[in-house]
């Protein structure tokens, strides 16, 4: 049985070795700057001479309301402080929204949300400008708000139109068929909590130029945005950002406001301006992952298999649309997780509500519509009384299965079946099934469960012309490489897998690459390191750099040499002529040097054969899939709800793995955030719609102990991504924050197994008081 | 009277007389020396990306603790080693800690790593060669991470901490031991700014009554676990401190035949070492307690002064029938400690009294006791309900209960009510128990909130008096909770 983790060495006997640089388990490339405190964030930054600091006031008592008046004579009149901003400050466009225009970053007459900002105070300090940011007072007239999905369902409020896919005339055949049901299920959302908040410090440059340091995973985006907020050309805003202490998606748009307001402080008072927000602010003003409400109908036959299925999704989106489109877009894509549905409906409503606007989170949708499959195969096979785990292997897709909702064939899917056989054969699951059976039977108290869940996930931007990317590498004469690219490092081990695949593909060893930070002016016009993308575009753009410049110096060399290109290879430092070591990559790039050959070159990839059609829901969104499955034992206390983990086995499958010890801290650590989403981490509102979960002291992301004491991660023992992406990688980002839905299945089949043949009334997250409630409706003798 | 505070860092006595009263360490380290490794996470003591290392002399020998440097006051750093990330490495080489960091990619965004780094080089100094993984997680209970899911930290984590500490500070161990006797004196320090404005840290019970019955409206620290976040959330003003760091009267524990007791600023780590042995699930509701960050600082005379509805440590004192002494001036006055919760936020604590002692009895042969600790997340998580219970037994009826409950009203409250019922019942005949768990509906009124609904916690805490009845009357733990098991926890490093 499996109840370790292999170590990165293990795990890379996995994979394919070769004498490449990519496939081996390094280290993160800040690793050792980490581990001494050494790796400066933004606000770890050498402060400018004259900084000044930015907070942020907001009316502390409205989630919908009218301006009448912002008195900010109080605050101006604080110590230290030199002036307080409002909207009336702004020489551009009162926006930074990703593409709706509808995200002011001042309020400006209407407050849309309880904790919206409606003015800065710039002050010699942060301390001063947080103490003088009290004394702002903003007078309002209340509005109504709307503040749930079920009120804005009620109100018939969107933010953006409703979207649907449909196959076949499934509301018909689910009245068909022999067997039905239809249930209802609550997801709760889930803030970032990235350790590092929200950040930036602008500095004036010659000419009103702007350089921004930004925490942000979209550099080109918050150089947009300041741009179009101080009404000048983008050429004279650029953007850095070398590290975020975590971002997840919350820094993919939401980073936007903060940049945009040092900048606007920087415009404004001639000074170099940071705005660092306080935990509390931070979890109050920015967006977080949409709670869903799904209801479900489906029609299937007495063995469990679908017929038809209508999901009807509703989704917070908060006041303005920010990326609710795509997000919900992909809820949709993921509604099917690994199954075929031969007729299907699947709709999605964007609702809108006086809440922060919702965001970027990792799986960006693809989480709630994946958990609602899942809860669709429980709650059947709850109904015909067969394992869950039968049903999930009967509705997979398969041979003459194939076709998404979507209209895309799904290649791999024998791949996925092997990924859940080959699980449910190592972590034991028939026998463990058995053994639960006879301990549930045994105890009164507590009660076991178990489920075995898969992950599908598309990979690719569902707006496809994001698909795309740039780098710049320069060779140096000493035979370095200087290399950047359009991605940015939150944690992931982007820029040191880059390196890896730099350092194959220009002929060096990993020692000569030199990764620096993501700014705008070196690699332009990028898209959000986003959509687990990040590998697959940046380092196959890399790849494309290095190959120009190698194949210039490969040329000159066969000149030199008098052999064919083909016979000069660079490998780690040295050129081969027909497997002889000539010399070294720095002799070779000086040599070309002084022949007046370029040692520097742009790199360009955009994904091929991508094609998706929103117009008529069809197409091809996704270049391929990533796999995973997951198998989760829980025990769950009926006398209070609460819940432990006992047994995870994760097997995943990354393709070729670029660096198996990153691939498997994302799995891990993935794994655990997903957990958290749908266990401890509980968003509360009040009816007035405050936020009361805003700091760690009463918002609750997994610790130490709650990670399960077995827990075995493997990598599947992949042939490659069967497409040609970077070193057949694939992609790894979000897909493993799938693989805990497995946990949330697992405490409701224990709470199920309490009173066989009833769906349990069970919510995400699954908290100790969700889950009594759902053991003490059914025990009254109520499911769904 | 001294004016100044002195702290030793790497080797060298640091020497500050420019302290503001409300200054915390981790805007020192930040702002003011440049120290930039040491990161703010949440500025309230939930994250742990600010922990740094704090020395102390303890029975003559040098004890590094784990303190959360955003929400301790820098005057109260006075006599202690302050240990920061900086200082691991400051001779070029890796400390233990940090290299099996490395060897395990136990650091993936990198914010957080200092905090955990410093929290594991105070477990590396515990050189405790039995350590196991859930000792590792009690530890690290008070650090988040939000990106590795943490298998790496831990391992790297049992790896180091397992043997005997070998490194520069246990190297020079003897010299720093040195320098912090030299540093203790027995001076009241006073820092003051601004004309009214002080920071004082007196070093006797005498001289810190005097100055609190002078200065009535002087804001009492001990620990800071809470203080600390008036001051970075609430950006309270507070222009007078007093600190009971220095008063050595209030860090004793004397133990009797009669039981504890208990100086009001003993930490909750120190209680947790010396009443945990007296009871497996006081030592369980103590482990889980805050961090150990937060126990470290963290004293039970704060928990009780400042009134928490919720506890951790009330409702189990008031559960084993404790006093506490408070002291005004020169007139002390003792109660049961259930009376000094008047109100929500209303604490029988008059301007300038300061609590001095809480007295604790022990659970003798006729006492069975049971403590459940209910929370979203188990470890470093705020109760929504804690209770705590005393049955008094004679062979298995039931003579006398004491059942407190905190989260179920305003206040840290007994169930009265409930153990009005219980009076007379046998453990053997379950049927009798019903009026009682049935009775906390005429006990408590509770309020709905972030932590769960006043439903949730009615029926929590009838579950949990049921549970408390089902073992002591002969279930094994093992049949009736998930965590926590009685008997099993012993060898906990916390």
């Amino acid at each position: 049985m499996l109840h370790r983790t292999p170590t990165p060495e293990e795990a890379m006997a996995q994979t394919t070795a070769r004498d490449t640089e990519a496939g081996k388990a390094v280290p993160h490339d800040s690793a050792l700057k980490h581990v001494t405190g050494r790796a400066p964030y933004t606000d770890d930054l050498p402060e400018p001479e004259g900084l000044l600091h930015l907070a942020p006031c907001w009316a502390r008592d409205c989630a919908h309301g009218r301006i009448l008046d912002v008195d900010t004579s109080a605050a101006q009149a604080m110590p230290g402080v030199i002036t307080v901003l409002t909207a009336a400050s702004i020489p551009g466009e009162n926006d930074c929204a990703p593409a709706m225009g509808d995200d002011p970053i001042l309020a400006d007459g209407i407050i849309h949300f309880h904790g919206q900002v409606v003015a800065v105070v710039v002050a010699v300090s942060r301390d001063a400008a947080r103490r003088a940011a009290l004394q702002v007072s903003v007078e309002v007239e209340p509005l109504p708000a709307i503040l749930t999905v079920d009120d804005a369902l009620a109100a018939d409020d969107t933010v953006l139109p409703d979207y649907a896919f449909q196959r076949g005339e499934p509301e018909a055949a689910v009245t068909e068929a022999p067997c039905q049901l239809s249930t209802r299920l609550h997801i709760g959302g889930q803030d970032h909590f990235y350790l590092e908040g929200q950040v930036a410090m602008a500095v004036p440059w010659e000419d009103g130029d702007l350089h921004v340091f930004s925490s942000t995973q979209h550099p080109s985006e918050v150089q947009h945005t300041v741009a179009k907020v101080l009404d000048r050309l983008e050429a004279s805003v650029s953007v850095e950002v070398r590290r975020m202490g975590g971002a997840f998606g919350g820094k993919e748009s939401q980073a936007n406001q903060w940049a945009a307001l040092a900048a606007l402080a920087a415009h404004v008072t001639g000074r170099p301006c940071k705005m660092r927000l306080d935990r509390d602010d931070d979890m109050i003003m920015t967006g977080k992952r949409h709670d869903f409400r799904v209801d479900m109908r489906a029609g299937f036959d007495d063995t469990g298999r679908i017929l038809a299925t209508t999901m009807d999704f509703a989704s917070r989106c908060g006041y303005s649309a920010d990326l609710s489109l795509g997000i919900n877009d992909r809820a949709l894509f993921h509604a099917d997780n690994a199954y075929y549905y031969p007729q299907a409906l699947l709709r999605s409503r964007r609702m809108r509500t006086n809440t922060v606007s919702n965001t970027a989170f990792r799986g960006f949708g693809g989480p709630q519509g994946m958990l609602a499959a899942e809860r669709l195969m429980d709650a059947i096979a709850i109904t015909v009384g067969r394992d869950p785990l039968d049903v999930r292997l009967d509705n997979l897709y398969g041979p003459d299965r194939e076709t998404t909702p979507y209209g895309m064939v799904v290649e791999e899917h024998a791949v996925l079946r092997d990924i859940m056989e080959s699980l449910a054969q190592d972590c034991q699951y028939r026998t463990r099934r058995e053994r639960i059976a006879a301990f549930n039977a045994d105890n009164a108290f507590l009660k076991k469960g178990l489920a075995l869940t898969p992950v599908k996930f598309g990979i690719s931007f569902t707006l496809t012309h994001l698909n795309q990317a740039g780098a710049l590498v320069h060779l140096y004469k000493d035979g370095s490489v200087h290399l950047n690219h359009g991605g940015t490092e939150m944690g992931q081990g982007l820029y040191q897998k880059i390196a890896q695949i730099a350092a194959d593909e220009m002929g060096v060893s990993l020692a000569s690459v030199h990764v620096t930070a993501a700014r705008t002016d070196k690699v332009p016009n990028t898209s959000a390191t986003a959509a687990s993308s990040s590998t697959d575009l940046n380092g196959m753009a890399v790849v494309n750099a290095c190959k120009e410049i190698r194949e210039r110096l490969t040329a000159f060399a066969a000149r030199q040499y008098d052999v064919a290109p083909a016979g000069v290879h660079m490998h780690a430092d040295w050129v081969y002529v027909d497997g002889d070591k000539v010399m070294s990559v720095a002799d070779l790039a000086r040599a070309a040097y002084t022949a007046r050959i370029s040692l520097s070159a742009a790199g360009y990839y955009a994904t091929p054969e991508i094609n998706w059609d929103r117009e008529t829901a069809q197409g091809r969104p996704f270049f391929y899939f990533a796999h995973g499955a997951a198998c989760s034992e829980v025990t769950i206390d009926t006398l209070t709800g609460e819940h432990r983990v006992d047994q995870v086995d994760v097997l995943h499958d990354v393709g070729r793995s670029i660096n198996p010890a990153l691939d498997i801290g994302q799995i891990e650590g993935g794994f655990v955030q997903g957990m958290g989403w749908l266990t401890t981490e509980e968003l509360c509102w009040d009816d007035r719609g405050r936020l009361r979960t805003h700091a760690p002291s009463t918002y609750k992301i997994p610790t130490a102990s709650d990670v399960p004491k077995a827990f075995s991660v493997r990598l599947y023992a992949s042939n490659g991504n069967p497409k040609p992406t970077v070193f057949r990688s694939k992609a790894v980002g979000e897909p493993p924050l799938m693989l805990p839905i497995s946990v949330y299945c697992a405490i409701n089949d224990a709470v199920s197994s309490l009173r066989p043949g009833l769906i349990p009334r069970l919510d995400a997250p699954a908290t100790p008081e969700a889950v009594l409630i759902a053991v003490q409706e059914i025990r009254r003798g109520n499911g769904v | 009277m001294r004016k100044c505070i002195r702290f030793i860092k790497s080797g060298h006595v640091v020497e500050l007389n420019d302290v503001a009263p409300t200054e915390t360490l981790l805007d020192y380290l930040r702002l003011r020396a440049r120290e930039t490794g040491t990161k703010e996470g949440c500025a309230e003591g939930d994250c742990g990306a600010c922990t740094v290392a704090l020395g102390r002399l303890i029975d003559g020998e040098l004890i590094y603790e784990p303190v959360n440097s955003c929400i301790l006051l820098l005057a109260q750093i006075d006599g202690c080693e302050l240990v920061t990330i900086e200082d691991l490495s400051r001779d070029g080489g890796l400390h233990p800690v940090q290299k099996a960091f490395l060897d395990h990619h136990a650091s993936q965004c990198g914010f957080c790593t200092p905090g955990f780094i410093m929290s594991l080089f105070t477990l590396y100094h515990r050189d405790t060669p039995g350590l196991t993984s859930d000792d590792v997680t009690t530890w690290l209970a008070g650090n988040l991470c939000r990106c590795t899911g943490y298998r790496p930290i831990v391992d790297a984590a049992l790896e180091t901490c397992r043997s005997a500490a070998n490194d520069a500070f246990r190297a020079r161990a003897e010299k720093t031991e040195a320098l912090l006797r030299d540093l203790a004196d027995s001076d009241d320090i006073l820092m003051e700014t601004d004309g009214d404005r002080f920071i004082a840290l007196p070093s006797t019970l005498d001289s810190l009554c005097a100055l609190s019955a002078t200065h009535t409206d002087a804001t009492l620290v001990s620990g800071a676990t809470d203080v600390g976040l008036w001051i970075t959330k609430q950006l309270r003003d507070l222009p007078k401190i007093i600190a009971l760091n220095r008063v050595q009267e209030l860090q004793d524990i004397h133990v009797t035949s009669a039981g504890f007791d208990v100086g009001a600023s003993v930490s909750f780590q120190k209680l947790h070492e010396v009443l945990g042995k007296h009871e497996p699930d006081i030592a369980e509701v103590l482990r889980r307690l805050g961090s150990i960050q937060v126990r470290t600082s963290g004293t039970m005379g704060g928990n009780i002064a400042n009134g928490s509805p919720i506890g951790d440590s009330p409702p189990l004192l008031i559960a084993l029938g404790a006093q506490i002494s408070l002291r005004l001036g020169n007139e002390t006055r003792r109660m049961p400690l259930e009376a000094f919760f008047l109100d929500y936020g209303k604490q029988d604590r008059r301007p300038g009294e300061v609590i001095t002692q809480i007295h604790i009895p022990r659970l003798d042969a006729s006492h069975a006791f049971r403590a459940f600790k209910l929370s979203k997340r188990f470890d470093q998580d705020i109760s929504t309900v804690l209770a705590a219970f005393r049955f008094t037994l004679v062979q298995d009826r039931i003579v006398e209960a004491r059942l407190a409950y905190g989260g179920m009203a305003g206040v840290p409250k007994r169930a009265a009510h409930a153990e009005t019922a219980l009076m007379g019942c046998v453990l053997s005949a379950p049927d009798s128990w019903n009026a009682a768990v049935e009775a906390l509906d005429n006990d408590f009124t509770p309020l709905s909130d972030m932590r769960g609904s006043a439903e949730y916690r009615r029926e929590a805490a009838k579950g949990l008096l049921f549970k408390a009845l089902l073992e002591v009357s002969g279930r094994s733990s093992q049949e009736t909770r998930i965590c926590g098991h009685r008997y099993q926890e012993a060898g906990h490093a916390a």
